[in-house]
């Protein structure tokens, strides 16, 4: 295990840049880490995106599949893509502060 | 005399990531159709610019008449470990498709139309084989809105260009 500094912390994460441990996540990170992936400002709607997804992890202890982001979080799959090019599930789990999700769909 | 061949990289150089992938569905029963799908969907989830092209009986995935009855093979399937005369029972195939929705409905994996359209909202490509659809009679409006054409071969390879092939 590794470690970065985001927003002056220094926080283990692992191999891909993922945080290790939530609880050391701040909303100042989330900044820093969108922009490190090639996203510029974060708006209303990735906030919704990035707090939905970080709220079902610490929930139910996995990160929601793209089909329930989609469905739930108020956010259809096209704006999805939209607002995470590079995907939706892995960045904004990444931006969020959660482990990588692991599932296939 | 041999000499050591040099590596021209460190052994643990990594492999430049995958950017585009095509993949091919050409069977039409659930378990010919479902691998494919994923696979496009997981490309897409990883930012990777993605096409599927179906083909022959593939084309049931995107066809507005059959998209929503697509069975498991009950027959000839030896996967199942199902005595061929009881696969061949009106109903088996349906009843064995059943169980399976619902297995993958508890895995969050969706029924195949709206897997289809998740992925076409991903914004990967939708193709069908114009071989194919000539074949069967199929136009346009036989398939499901969300196929963006219906195309050739070498417009295929044409799309696929640059990228990896995968053919389910």
């Amino acid at each position: 295990m590794s470690t970065a500094t985001y927003a002056g912390a220094v926080v283990e994460v692992d191999a891909e840049g993922f945080l290790a441990d939530p609880a050391q996540w701040t909303e100042e990170m989330a900044h820093e880490i969108a922009a490190q992936n090639g996203l510029g400002e974060l708006t209303d709607r990735h906030w919704q995106v990035i707090n939905f997804m970080r709220d079902s992890y610490l929930k139910t202890g996995a990160a929601p599949s793209i089909r329930t982001l989609g469905k739930v979080s108020g956010v259809p799959i096209k704006e999805l893509y939209q607002l995470f090019p590079k995907g939706p599930a892995k960045l904004a789990a990444k931006i969020a502060g959660i482990p990588k999700p692991r599932g296939c769909i | 005399m041999s000499e050591a061949v040099a590596f021209t990289e460190p052994r643990d150089a990594k492999p430049a990531a995958i950017e585009k992938v095509s993949i091919i569905i050409s069977k039409g029963s659930l378990e010919g159709i479902y691998p494919g799908l994923i696979m496009a969907n997981g490309a897409r989830m990883e930012g990777i610019e993605t096409n599927l092209f179906f083909t022959f009986f593939g084309m049931d995935a995107i066809s507005k008449a059959r998209h929503e009855h697509v069975k498991v093979a009950a027959v000839g399937n030896p996967a199942l470990h199902l005595a061929t005369w009881l696969g061949g029972f009106p109903g088996v195939a349906t009843m064995i498709t059943h169980r399976l929705a619902e297995e993958m409905e508890k895995l969050d994996i969706p029924p195949i139309p709206e897997f289809v359209e998740m992925i076409s909202d991903s914004g990967a490509g939708l193709y069908a084989c114009k071989a194919s659809a000539d074949l069967f009679g199929m136009r346009k409006d036989d398939f499901i809105d969300q196929v963006n054409d219906i195309i050739t071969v070498g417009e295929f390879y044409g799309l696929a260009a640059g990228g990896q092939i995968i053919f389910t």
